[in-house]
């Protein structure tokens, strides 16, 4: 782990990637650390308002190795959610997997994935855990307008858009599930370290 | 038993741009949720301490001043930041100090000579509902109250004390370098990026907002690196997209980018950000 202070009141810690940030940024949160946040990204978690950075530092630098391993994670239960495969790009992503549209469905619903980091809006998870011999290019000029609940993949990543926007990842489906909802705790479904499943109906 | 009108404020004209600030939601940045708040948050802070309120109250973030009101209720104001002429009925009111204004006058804010924001406390704070624990509205993902538009009706809170008069000077105009730490992408600009920025003046561009000035000046030049993984991003990052332009990010940027922050711009000079105007210059200078 490399520690790279931004400012004065935070630290960002690079790790190897997004599994690693994610246990990370979870084992820092039970250590009970006086901060305002704690956001993991896709090979970083950024430590911020942090009121002790000298302390912050010797506590990443003593960390046990599980920290970034995050073992507590197969325990968790997969939030499921279901998936009407009827997405504009369900054939370009057959293609790109070499397989037809079933195919497509199939695999999809095999994938073990967990909720990174979010970002690009409230509730927008980036899930991790597409090999990479799956990776799918990003649209080249994105759609003005998907609508919200479209399920979507680009470069290595699975995700859910929110709320309708725009948008250049591969739409494979649709979900009725409320990533977002403000009145809900924690308002975010996908919330990062939440293990993910799709599921068919 | 009491009965008593509901005290509110209804704005007859909301000027270019009016938001309900506090001091924002911090803490749901790994939900992808800006922090928000009030950009000149000693403007703010001040505003509030003058009108009694305590320091999370809700106050009007009024953009080149053009706001109307009036009240249901005789209250106290303070106006701080952008030095927008304030007028209550007839007579004119005096800058960063309590003013009384009575039930059913009228508050009108011109356009500052100087600034941008100013701030506009009510003793007992606006009362919007919180959103996340804030009544703050983040402009960038709509989290929060809608802007304010004329007609609105704002409940106003229970004022807690009575206003402070003298408590605090307002900060004089002076303004300085925006003082800078380096980023933790610094290197992405090369070994001398942050003497760079620190080495000419940038002008504000008209497409700066709440989240992020966006600066014209000398290209700080990306090295070939290929792309950054998203991660997290703070206050006050000095964020440089492809065309090598900065930005400074301020409360509504986006928690998470792609872009290298070569520096970062300390907190106590932030108040600059939100009331450089475009075509105004700045310069970096190191912490």
């Amino acid at each position: 782990m490399h520690l790279v202070p931004v400012g004065p009141h935070a630290l960002l810690a690079e790790v190897p990637d997004a599994r690693a940030a994610g246990a990370l940024a979870g084992w820092v949160r039970r250590q009970d650390v006086p901060l305002d946040d704690v956001v993991p990204g896709a090979r970083t978690v950024l430590f911020d308002g942090v009121r002790d950075p000298e302390g912050l530092r010797r506590l990443l630098e003593q960390a046990p190795a599980d920290a970034l391993i995050g073992g507590d994670l197969v325990d968790r239960q997969p939030v499921e959610v279901p998936v009407r495969y009827d997405g504009e790009d369900l054939s370009f992503v057959a293609q790109q997997w070499g397989t037809d549209e079933a195919g497509v469905v199939e695999q999809h619903q095999c994938l073990d994935l967990v909720s990174a980091f979010c970002g690009f809006a409230p509730g927008f998870a980036y899930l991790a855990g597409l090999p990479d011999r799956l990776a799918v290019p990003r649209l080249q000029t994105p759609r003005p307008r998907l609508r919200a609940g479209a399920v979507a993949i680009a470069d290595t990543w699975c995700g859910v858009y929110p709320s309708a926007s725009p948008g250049g990842w591969r739409v494979v489906g649709h979900t009725d599930a409320v990533m977002w909802d403000v009145d809900r705790d924690p308002p975010a479904l996908l919330a990062p370290g939440t293990r993910v499943r799709f599921v068919a109906r | 038993m009491s009965v008593h009108v509901t005290a509110h404020l209804l704005v007859l004209r909301a000027g270019p741009q009016c938001l309900v600030q506090d001091r924002g939601r911090p803490g749901l940045a790994h939900l992808g949720v800006p922090r928000a708040g009030a950009l000149d948050r000693p403007a703010a802070d001040l505003a509030n301490r003058l009108v009694g309120n305590g320091p999370d109250a809700a106050l009007l973030e009024v953009l080149l001043g053009g706001l109307h009101l009036r009240s249901t209720v005789g209250v106290w104001v303070a106006l701080t930041g952008a030095p927008a002429p304030l007028r209550v009925g007839a007579r004119s009111a005096a800058h960063a100090t309590p003013t009384w204004v009575p039930a059913g006058e009228t508050l009108r804010l011109g356009a500052p000579p100087t600034g941008l924001r100013s701030c506009l406390a009510v003793a007992g704070g606006i009362d919007v509902a919180p959103v996340l624990g804030s009544r703050s509205t983040d402009t960038l993902a709509g989290v929060g109250p809608a802007p304010v538009g004329a007609g609105r009706e704002l409940p106003l809170g229970v004022p807690a004390r009575p206003p402070a008069p003298g408590a605090d000077t307002p900060r004089g105009p002076s303004r300085g370098r925006l003082r800078v730490d380096p980023g933790p992408r610094a290197g992405w600009c090369g070994q001398t990026a942050v003497a760079d920025l620190c080495a000419s003046s940038y002008v504000v561009r008209s497409e700066s907002d709440r989240v992020g000035l966006r600066l014209d000046g000398p290209v700080l030049r990306r090295e070939a690196r290929g792309e950054l993984p998203s991660e997290g991003t703070v206050l006050g990052a000095v964020q440089v997209p492809p065309d090598g332009q900065p930005v400074v990010f301020l409360a509504d940027h986006p928690p998470t980018g792609g872009y290298p922050v070569v520096a970062v711009v300390r907190a106590e000079d932030l108040w600059q950000c939100a009331q450089l105007r475009p075509g105004e210059a700045i310069r970096f200078a190191p912490a």
